[in-house]
């Protein structure tokens, strides 16, 4: 399968008064063409970051190393002209709280008519705007939206409006940042499905799916990638990750979700002691190491970076315990 | 009985815009009792009125309709001293932990503030109550008193403020949405110290939730509310293993889980007419008949599960009502 994305030792950081904060730092992955990539974790392990950077890299937020090639080109390097030209054509993006970011005193139209003209010259308003309704009405939205104001729509019409509008110029990469958080279990559904029939008709080619919840990853992920303070702990396709987690931090993440079907009075899970480290001065090892209860060779997982292994086929695992020669988990 | 409180025939109605304005009934006419050491989950969408449910418990709003009982008493007529007494058995504990807390001020303000206010007869044994406090709900009082705010994590913060209750001896928590924004690993032991409180200081809790995993996981018995209206209402085993409300099936299939993928579903969202005074799903349903232009009532369908659905009902209708597709064009 051909690799859209390849994005090799990535890093983005925060530039504070108090120092660099290593929200990203060091990952590599792909996305292929006409997949669903999911990706996870929890708050502040720089999943938003990674997805925000690739779109528009604004300050604090600076490169500090890597490549990002996209189809033949590395927009790492882009300068802000270059990457607004492929901006919402080649790649664009859901944001998070999609639901807020419209203006209120424009009507639809206008808002779409607008960003479409600043990437597209070639179409006119009226194709636009035709073309708007005609997805619009795909998803269930009568064609009287493209003449309301955003305050006028509820929050999941809102939602669905803006998925929309990102997709509008069919990008080749989509990325979805925590579309379906806010929402309701009904609503979520709804947005997934969405995207599915969107991907199904060609408007996007490949997803990036960021969320932290990967109950919903499971249903529409083709792979998943878990991140961890700014890491990439694992990669693998749905079913593996989600069914058979190999990586101590997967697993027990996996394992701290509740699930139907288990009661507090019968079976009472397990949280993951401890938090996080600060990304402002990271641990020079792992940075699990503080959480994690294998520790295979504790003085190597303090003080070295373990490295993204290919340790199956397809399976991409950052931890020492399933580095070759070290080889007794399993 | 052991009931702790009883909520009866409980509305609420805003009222919205300037002048003339629109009505909004929010909670419409719902009676159910929290017993204690009793965890119950409300379930429902965003709208559904959950949390303004909360809200008239803690007496944040007042009914339009309908009463409160509390030992006896509505709580509407509390005031002064016996207020204070009612404050001391029901807290709540919000969404956004870092909303919760002043952040100029260090985290101890809010255990201080309890010994200046309400606890002044204890104030001498402050210390040591603050930390057996803490100590219940999993904190090391090393690693808390002195810190800001914005120095811990939104779990220890959502900790801390259960902690202040137990000082208050509360026996009854209103949990809005307690955990939603906490992160996947440290949830469920938040979850499993509500879990504890139950068991341990027999402390009732109304967990308000979206989550329908999380609310089955803790609680004793669920209540899943729409449109204001409670559809359903049981033992948590029976709701979630033998739904009988459509809505409620409806959500149970959305619900995303490990290990069971979603069924497809048509990419439209079927609304209707909703006929004033009819059941509050009546556009949404597949199974709407004639009969549901007048609103079902809750009625008790096998022992400890009741559901408001002519159909769970065994009513029948040769009457099928259906929805064209082409209603949004």
């Amino acid at each position: 399968m051909a690799k859209l994305l390849d994005v090799k030792d990535y890093k983005v950081y925060y530039q504070t008064l108090k120092g660099q904060i290593k929200a990203v730092d060091g990952v590599s992955f792909f996305v292929n063409s006409d997949e669903v990539f999911g990706v996870a974790g929890e708050s502040g392990c720089g999943k938003s970051t990674l997805g925000n950077s690739l779109i528009y890299l604004k300050a604090p937020m600076r490169y500090a190393g890597g490549n990002a090639v996209l189809d033949g080109n590395d927009i790492s390097k882009f300068t802000d002209d270059q990457m607004r030209r492929i901006r919402f054509e080649k790649i664009s993006i859901i944001p998070q709280f999609a639901m807020d970011a419209m203006s209120p005193t424009k009507k639809i139209k206008n808002i779409v008519v607008d960003l479409v003209r600043e990437h597209n010259k070639r179409m006119s308003e009226k194709e636009i705007i035709d073309l708007a309704v005609e997805r619009f009405k795909m998803i269930g939205l009568s064609k009287n939206v493209v003449d309301m104001y955003s305050i006028e729509l509820s929050g999941g019409m809102k939602q669905r409006v803006v998925m929309v509008i990102s997709t509008l110029l069919n990008p080749r990469l989509l990325i979805a940042d925590e579309i379906t958080s806010a929402l309701d279990v009904s609503s979520q559904k709804f947005s997934v499905e969405m995207l599915d029939e969107f991907k199904s008709k060609r408007f996007v080619s490949s997803v990036i799916f960021i969320t932290h919840d990967i109950s919903v990853l499971y249903q529409i992920a083709d792979r998943i990638m878990i991140m961890y303070a700014g890491h990439v702990v694992e990669i693998g396709n749905t079913e593996d990750i989600v069914l058979k987690p190999l990586h101590p931090y997967t697993k027990l993440l996996i394992s701290s979700l509740p699930k139907m079907g288990i009661q507090f009075s019968q079976k009472r899970l397990k949280g993951i002691p401890g938090y996080p480290p600060n990304l402002l001065n990271p641990p020079t090892g792992c940075r699990f190491y503080d959480r994690c209860p294998l520790r295979v060779e504790p003085k190597k997982c303090q003080n070295e970076i373990p490295p993204l292994v290919e340790y199956m086929p397809d399976r991409y695992i950052a931890c020492w315990a399933y580095i070759k020669g070290n080889d007794k988990n399993e | 009985m052991n009931e702790l409180i009883q909520i009866q025939n409980l509305t609420k109605i805003f009222k919205s815009g300037l002048v003339g304005g629109y009505f909004t009934t929010a909670v419409d006419d719902i009676s159910f009792d929290i017993h204690k050491a009793e965890i119950i989950s409300l379930v429902g969408e965003s709208g559904s009125g959950k949390t303004t449910v909360g809200r008239l418990i803690l007496r944040l709003l007042k009914p339009s309709l309908g009463r409160i009982i509390y030992e006896g008493i509505d709580i509407s007529t509390l005031r002064g001293k016996k207020l204070k007494e009612y404050y001391k058995h029901v807290q709540g504990v919000f969404q956004d932990p870092f909303a919760s807390f002043n952040p100029i001020f260090k985290v101890d303000r809010v255990f201080n503030l309890l010994f200046d206010g309400y606890l002044k007869d204890k104030a001498n044994k402050k210390n040591e109550l603050i930390v057996e406090s803490l100590e219940k709900v999993g904190l090391n009082s090393l690693d808390i008193l002195g810190k800001y705010p914005h120095q811990m994590s939104g779990g220890q913060l959502q900790r801390i403020l259960i902690a202040r209750t137990l000082l208050l001896d509360t026996k009854l928590l209103i949990a809005d949405e307690l955990i939603s924004m906490l992160d996947a690993s440290t949830r469920v032991d938040v979850l499993n110290i509500l879990g504890d409180l139950r068991d341990k200081e027999k402390m009732s809790v109304l967990f308000i939730t979206h989550d329908l995993s999380l609310g089955y996981y803790i609680s004793d018995t669920t209540m899943i509310m729409y449109r204001g209206n409670i559809v359903e209402f049981g033992k948590t085993k029976l709701v979630f293993d033998n739904p009988l409300h459509p809505y409620t099936r409806m959500l149970l299939s959305s619900v995303p889980e490990i290990g069971r993928k979603w069924k497809k579903s048509e990419l439209e969202m079927k609304r209707g007419e909703l006929p004033p005074g009819g059941c509050p799903y009546f556009d949404r349903c597949p199974l709407a008949m004639d009969v549901c232009r007048k609103k079902p009532s809750l009625k008790e369908i096998d022992q400890n599960h009741k559901v408001a659905c002519y159909a769970a009902e065994g009513v029948k209708s040769n009457d099928p009502i259906s929805f064209g597709k082409s209603h949004d064009s």
